[in-house]
């Protein structure tokens, strides 16, 4: 059946009552995953502590959006445990995060009627709300638009402000800026910064290094299913310590 | 035997001087359809949405039995009925037979396997799109499908019509249930099947005419809203 859970409680408010228990730091066991045989995540182990922007890196098929997807429950790991704040994944700890994906899937409803949508579920919806949200992403004058009729860096935008609507603790971005003109990008990173300087904890998906450079506060890079180094942002980019990694700052293909 | 030139003129008149018999009949025909095809969409786009999005053992099963009952054939649903509904029947006590609301029954259930088999396919579509969207926010069941049935608005505007022009087209059913009865029970089919048998063919081309202009209204509206969707980019 359709996977889901209802959200029974409300405050006097009428807005939802979250689950207030941090889900903060988050602790990976022995995490392995495999589809058909094939082994995508292979025995990782990794904590993940608040604020900051973790940087996750890697060449094609590392399995870095596998990886985002196993933290986000979207996808159930073959061995191994995640913990969100000492708790295995349960719906609580999935509504305190919001995850973005590689390719917009928006509503087919006006732009401001796919953040309503997401305020009403989280039972806080009013039109001042979406207003402010728009504004805050600078899609205000296109509230009444059609959402798929976009461009890709205002579609982009829209998703990243639907997923912040939920106010979440912890944000997975999965390339968010893939294809994007250089504008499109910096007005994406722009929002992304401003959410991590209110807290947020951001796990952003990158094959750019230059934006990688411009945002990480730490990084994890990830090579053939493992995490081959996870460090500071600037030792990473001066000092990286695996072969893998100063290869692929080099430009150098890695296979 | 009438001459067809001067059949063709007594329809045209018949239709032009909106003629009291034929607008009762064309009345009843919009009503019990109509009636219908809200009964079917009641029940079948709720079902085509909770199958379009479930996944369960027999689903394969279901779909198949829901596509084959896409082509039920109209006398044997209209004989079901009857069955059900005559005297000695389990409903009988009702005295809904050789009733508008026998053939709006019907009716229903010739065309609810339709609306819920082509909604199913259009809910799952959609729903391939949103899965993953749905499942990260946490979205409960109900309000996914409020929420999938609300965006594929359009295209099952489309099935809802569909599966109301299958409905006036018919019929096999109505006059098995319905009767034919003037003035109470004679729908636009029943009424060229039996006037045409009379050899009145005047009203039977009349209603014909209608009958056509009511299928180009339905496709030609088909059309302007696939248009309108695609205007908005929401197909």
């Amino acid at each position: 059946m359709f996977d889901t859970a209802i959200i029974s409680n409300t405050s006097s408010t009428g807005e939802a009552v979250r689950d207030v228990r941090p889900i903060l730091p988050c602790e990976v066991t022995d995490l392995c995953f495999e589809v058909h045989g094939r082994t995508i995540i292979d025995h990782i182990d990794l904590q993940l502590t608040e604020g900051s922007l973790t940087m996750i890196m890697g060449p094609n098929g590392a399995g870095k959006s596998v990886m985002v997807r196993l933290l986000h429950g979207m996808l159930f790991p073959t061995s191994g445990e995640i913990r969100w704040g000492g708790r295995p994944i349960e719906d609580s700890t999935r509504k305190s995060q919001a995850m973005v994906f590689q390719k917009p899937v928006l509503l087919r409803r006006s732009v401001s009627a796919n953040i309503a949508f997401v305020l009403a579920l989280r039972r806080k919806n009013s039109p001042e709300r979406v207003e402010k949200i728009l504004d805050s992403v600078g899609l205000s004058g296109l509230a009444n638009t059609p959402a798929r009729r976009l461009s890709g860096g205002e579609s982009q935008r829209l998703v990243i402000a639907r997923a912040l609507a939920t106010d979440p603790d912890l944000l997975f971005l999965d390339e968010p800026t893939a294809s994007l003109d250089p504008a499109s990008v910096l007005a994406i990173e722009n929002i992304v910064m401003s959410a991590r300087d209110r807290g947020v904890k951001i796990i952003f998906i990158t094959h750019d290094i230059g934006q990688a450079r411009r945002l990480a506060d730490e990084v994890i890079f990830m090579h053939r299913g493992k995490i081959v180094e996870k460090s500071e942002a600037s030792q990473f980019f001066d000092k990286p310590a695996s072969k893998e990694a100063r290869d692929y700052l080099a430009g150098r293909i890695v296979l | 035997m009438q001459d067809f030139g001067e059949a063709f003129r007594l329809a045209f008149h018949l239709v032009w001087s909106a003629n009291p018999d034929l607008i009762e009949i064309i009345g009843l025909s919009l009503q019990v359809s109509l009636s219908a095809m809200v009964i079917s969409c009641l029940i079948g786009l709720p079902t085509g949405a909770i199958l379009g999005i479930s996944r369960f053992r027999s689903r394969n099963a279901v779909i198949i039995i829901l596509n084959a009952m896409m082509g039920l054939p109209p006398v044997v649903v209209g004989l079901c009925v009857y069955l059900m509904l005559s005297r000695a029947g389990p409903m009988g006590w009702l005295g809904l037979l050789y009733s508008p609301t026998a053939m709006i029954i019907a009716q229903s259930i010739l065309i609810t396997p339709i609306v819920a088999a082509l909604s199913r396919q259009v809910i799952e579509d959609l729903h391939t799109e949103y899965a993953e969207q749905f499942r990260s926010l946490c979205v409960p069941v109900g309000t996914a499908i409020g929420a999938l049935l609300w965006d594929a608005r359009y295209s099952l505007l489309t099935v809802a019509l569909a599966g109301f022009g299958r409905a006036v087209a018919e019929v096999g059913a109505v006059i098995i249930v319905g009767g034919n009865i003037e003035h109470l029970t004679r729908v636009m089919t029943t009424a060229i099947a039996l006037e045409t048998s009379k050899g009145d063919l005047s009203l039977a081309l009349a209603l014909g005419m209608v009958l056509l202009a009511i299928a180009l209204a339905v496709n030609a509206a088909v059309m302007g809203f696939r248009m309108t969707a695609v205007r908005n980019a929401y197909v």
